[in-house]
């Protein structure tokens, strides 16, 4: 670790041999990408309906917030390594951890969407005649939109992190700069990954914040 | 099981290596948020730009912090002063933004009694605003030590030690019993730091006994 292991890391980002083929930056990227949207979407596709039912009935909202703090105890790396050693090596072990990681956020946003909505609105609509499935849709979902792409947001952060450890475990992803930086001792090359993961971290959660502030509904927008 | 058994020694070692990582981040972060939150709510322009620094750097991921601190302050990839450093700055990534709202949900107007009765700036502040947050830093305190309690272990990859080496030379050696050991372990020591902040506020603030405050 002599000279300044900044530049280097930016001459190890900077040579074109990195940029290509199936162990280049782009492809990595992709790779990362990919198993974040898989995570999440997983995750949402069990969390969200859940939370929507919780939110709006108002039942098991305990059990809903107890799990969600319970996660946050969770550790991820135990959680990647024990799946790796009962599934094997490959992509199955993170995903599993990917999933169980983006639930709690997804599950909150949810609930805590449907229930933001005032319930003078939500009564209001019920006296209109709406069917309580027209009240979830139709009132309680769009008001509470941003805070359940806000949820959106949580995970993904969640899951972009621990996609690093994907490659801790035999798989692809961003984290294989930083592994094989770190079986090496190839520190450049270890803040080269941990820079472009850490970019492409802060271009989702700005992103997600963007759409957070845009899908506030016209009607909500505060004066 | 029988690993866990013949290895209570290694597993109290690295607990005992697990929680000096872990606690100075959980009391930096709270008593560098007070004064923080103070700062930032002083001004509009400076708690809006708080607030969006903190929600950034809660999303940078912590291996790649670990990994890009000592690079920055000249300290080596394994030192626990690495993962001291970037897991303060999560802390306050956490703590500040809640200790600002919690400032912010004191009511103006017993602040303004208070005042009028005869209390000094100082005063004011510690014998009024502070236990009034009190709750609400509580909460967010809570969330802090959980999480920094829990992200301790992947300093392990690299190599510093705590319960996330269970998980590396778990993995490595395929004994399966050692990183549930760790996973268990490091819960509980969250669960039990959770259950000990929540005795420590109900000693110091008597009054939130009846209405507990839930962590969110």
């Amino acid at each position: 670790m002599t000279g300044s292991p900044f530049l280097d890391s930016l001459r190890w980002l900077g040579d074109p041999a990195h940029w290509t083929g199936a162990d280049g930056i782009p492809l990595r990227t992709l790779e990362h990408l990919g198993y974040t949207a898989l995570g999440v979407l997983v995750a949402a596709l069990l969390a969200v309906p859940v939370g929507l039912y919780v939110g709006h009935s108002g039942r098991f909202k305990g059990i809903a917030v107890a799990a969600a703090g319970a996660a946050r105890a969770l550790p991820t790396l135990g959680l990647v390594t024990l799946f790796a050693l009962l599934v094997g090596i490959g992509l199955t072990a993170p995903l599993l951890s990917f999933v169980i990681l983006a639930i709690p956020s997804l599950l909150a946003g949810a609930y805590t969407a449907v229930e933001s909505a005032d319930p003078a609105t939500v009564d209001a609509a019920r006296a209109q005649g709406m069917t309580e499935w027209q009240i979830l849709t139709r009132v309680e979902i769009p008001l509470g939109m941003p805070l359940l792409v806000g949820g959106f947001r949580g995970a993904t952060v969640q899951v972009v992190a621990t996609a690093m450890l994907a490659a801790y475990v035999g798989s692809g992803g961003l984290g294989r700069f930083i592994f094989q930086g770190l079986g090496s001792q190839n520190y450049p090359q270890m803040i080269a990954g941990s820079l472009l993961v850490i970019v492409l971290a802060l271009i989702l959660d700005l992103s997600l914040l963007l759409a957070q502030r845009l899908t506030v509904p016209a009607g909500a927008r505060a004066s | 099981m029988t690993w866990v058994l013949e290895n209570l020694d290694v597993i109290a070692g690295y607990t005992g290596a697990h929680l000096l990582q872990a606690l100075p981040p959980i009391l930096v972060a709270f008593l560098l948020s007070l004064p923080l939150a103070k700062l930032a709510n002083s001004r509009g322009w400076l708690r809006t730009s708080v607030t969006t620094t903190s929600s950034l750097m809660y999303a940078i991921p912590s291996l790649p912090l670990f990994v890009l601190l000592p690079g920055l302050i000249g300290t080596g990839v394994r030192s626990p002063a690495n993962i001291i450093i970037a897991l303060s700055l999560y802390g306050l990534a956490l703590m500040v933004p809640t200790a600002s709202d919690a400032f912010r949900s004191v009511s103006r107007d017993v602040l303004g009694s208070a005042t009028a009765q005869g209390y000094a700036p100082r005063a004011r502040f510690v014998q009024v605003e502070l236990p009034l947050a009190g709750p609400a830093l509580l909460a967010g305190v809570r969330v802090v030590a959980v999480s920094t309690i829990s992200l301790v272990t992947v300093g392990g990859v690299l190599g510093v030690p705590s319960l996330g080496m269970l998980f590396v030379d778990g993995v490595r050696r395929g004994i399966a019993a050692e990183i549930a050991a760790g996973i268990v372990a490091t819960v509980l020591l969250a669960l039990l730091t959770d259950a000990l902040l929540v005795l420590l506020g109900r000693a110091t603030m008597p009054w939130t006994r009846r209405q507990e405050v839930g962590s969110s």
